[in-house]
């Protein structure tokens, strides 16, 4: 599938914001007030930044972006628009949540569940996101137990990490999620391990015999058109194993380099700042290649012997 | 509304034939030229006069190779491929807008051109490859089984079918209703053993392939030997020009 840069920014910005949003919600809930009202307002405002910038990221690749609201309609039956749906219910929660924390508009009783319910919220939002990509049976890649966990937990470990980034600039105190943040780092390298190594495993029983109906002797003759058309343009991007490879190492080596800063920001806060966007460049990494790597069904049409 | 119909009174859909499909691009051509005035917006391309002319195609021929299984032999297949109208279709179910859509009445998959957000992830969701998007339109595009010619009373009856169907000059393009198993299209699906594309998908297309025919002839037959010439004036008249054109 093609890499859209769009989609990359879109599912990992927003990733982190609702990650950043799932734990601000959890951790005040069960802490409270927070000793400094930059670090709520400052973290608030990015987390719906970041979630902000995703959706319109993703609104303006859309054909007719004028007639996105279209989109929260077919919550019934399809993910695509549960997701709008979610992200649009986030958003109330969030702000309420934002304005008791902060002691804007001084509610201390509805902190913890509003913290709560916006945790839960964002974490639903982001499932769904996980979820448009795992229903889609025509790329094996995606159709995968592991593909909702992993997105689930990339949100996570790169809120959690944003997290730590911003409470040790302002308060210089790593904060009640330096254990969530190690852990859901090392939660998402065991994932995408498995991941990896499920995809690696899974058959690549389609044939384009399969496909044709033509039996196992069949190879493409004659393409049906001029210059590549729309779907080899979007369906028929698959990187080469070599460099696949080469990418999952780099992912590995950065999940690493964070998890090690991470650990050095107990004793000097301010690394963690680096360790957020070393988390930020895996996650880059890790959904290119979750493109890169989809291999769609229909390339069978065009040439390709098996998927 | 893109919750499928529990059941649709017609299947309609094609039967295409692939053992008399020459590949000659028909109706390709004919489904371009009907589609970009009739129903939804103008299929227009992309760079049509520069180095990268791409655009919007409803159905599109392939051609395979096939070898034989003693490997001694190959033919060519003309493959024809467009929406297959499928009864459980991913592409309809995924949309958000509701924009894509079957109809209970038919089964006809269809798009609406005012509602589609350009999306694209119903393309991502058919197997087929049978969804394009416009760039132009900012919507997508895919056959509509000509619902705007099978329905359209200022036709004569004869008239009421598919362009693509019209266009073919080999007649390897049927449509008909293949949820009426006493169908001119089901009978055909019956005795030429019509099959399914990638049935293990789930998506039950109705349109079907025929597959090509066993061969009649074969190669070890070889070239028959040219008759040996008469001696006439005539022949020698005929072998004279032969060398002269051929050049030895
Ligand atoms: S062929 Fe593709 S576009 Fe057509 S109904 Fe089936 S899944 Fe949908
Ligand atoms: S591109 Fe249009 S028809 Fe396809 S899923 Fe998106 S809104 Fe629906
Ligand atoms: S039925 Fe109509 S829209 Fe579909 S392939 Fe044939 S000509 Fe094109």
């Amino acid at each position: 599938m093609n890499p859209a840069y769009s989609v990359i920014f879109f599912t990992t910005a927003s990733g982190a914001g609702y990650g950043l949003l799932a734990l601000l919600g959890l951790t005040a809930s069960s802490v409270g007030q927070s000793p400094s009202l930059a670090f709520v307002l400052v973290s608030m405002v990015l987390a719906l930044a970041l979630i902000t910038a995703g959706l319109l990221s993703s609104t303006f690749h859309l054909g007719h972006p004028e007639r996105a609201w279209r989109a929260l309609s077919q919550w019934k039956t399809s993910w695509l628009s549960r997701e709008g749906v979610a992200a649009i219910v986030t958003y109330p929660f969030a702000l309420a949540f934002g304005l008791a924390w902060s002691g804007l508009y001084p509610a201390p009783d509805a902190i913890a569940p509003l913290g709560v319910i916006t945790a839960l919220l964002s974490l639903i939002t982001v499932f769904t996101t996980g979820k448009i990509y795992a229903t889609l049976k025509t790329i094996r890649a995606w159709h995968q137990p592991l593909t909702v966990p992993v997105y689930l937990f990339f949100a996570l470990a790169s809120g959690s990490a944003l997290h730590l980034a911003l409470s040790a600039f302002f308060t210089r105190d790593p904060g009640p999620v330096a254990p969530v943040a190690l852990l859901s780092l090392g939660t998402l390298a065991v994932l995408k391990f498995l991941y990896w190594r499920a995809i690696d495993q899974a058959p690549r029983d389609r044939t384009m015999g399969d496909a044709t109906g033509l039996g196992d002797h069949v190879r493409q003759w004659e393409v049906p058109h001029t210059t590549k058309n729309f779907v080899q343009r979007e369906m028929g991007f698959v990187v080469a194993r070599r460099h696949g490879k080469r990418l999952r190492g780099l992912f590995y080596i950065l999940l690493l380099v964070a998890v090690l800063l991470e650990l050095l920001a107990i004793t000097i806060p301010l690394v963690s700042i680096i360790a957020f966007f070393i988390v930020f460049i895996s996650a880059w990494v890790e959904r290119w290649l979750f493109f890169a790597q989809g291999e769609h069904v229909v390339t069978l049409f065009y040439g390709n012997a098996q998927a | 509304m893109t919750a499928l119909p529990q059941t649709t009174s017609k299947k309609l859909g094609l039967v295409i034939d692939l053992d008399t499909c020459v590949g000659c691009q028909a109706c390709a051509t004919s489904c371009k030229e009907w589609n970009t005035q009739g129903y939804s917006a103008p299929l227009a391309d992309e760079d049509t006069r520069g180095a990268d002319p791409h655009g919007p195609w409803l159905n599109r021929i392939h051609g395979y190779e096939v070898e034989d299984t003693n490997g001694k032999d190959s033919r060519v297949v003309h493959f024809p491929r467009s929406c297959l109208h499928c009864e459980t279709p991913a592409c309809v179910t995924v949309c958000p807008t509701g924009a894509s859509y079957k109809r209970a009445e038919d089964g006809i998959v269809l798009i609406n051109p005012d509602t589609c957000i350009g999306c694209k992830l119903c393309s991502w969701a058919c197997p087929y490859g049978a969804r394009e998007y416009d760039v132009q339109e900012g919507v997508m595009k895919k056959c509509t089984l000509c619902v705007d010619r099978i329905y359209n009373e200022n036709f004569e009856p004869e008239d009421r079918q598919p362009a693509c169907v019209k266009a073919c000059p080999t007649g390897a393009r049927h449509f008909g209703d293949l949820g009426d198993e006493n169908s001119a299209v089901s009978q055909l699906v019956k005795e030429r053993g019509g099959f399914d594309l990638l049935p293990e998908m789930g998506y039950k297309p109705t349109n079907k392939y025929l597959p090509p025919r066993a061969k009649r002839d074969t190669p070890q037959a070889g070239i028959e030997a040219l008759p040996k010439g008469d001696g006439s004036a005539m022949d020698r008249l005929f072998k004279l020009a032969d060398r002269l054109l051929s050049g030895n």
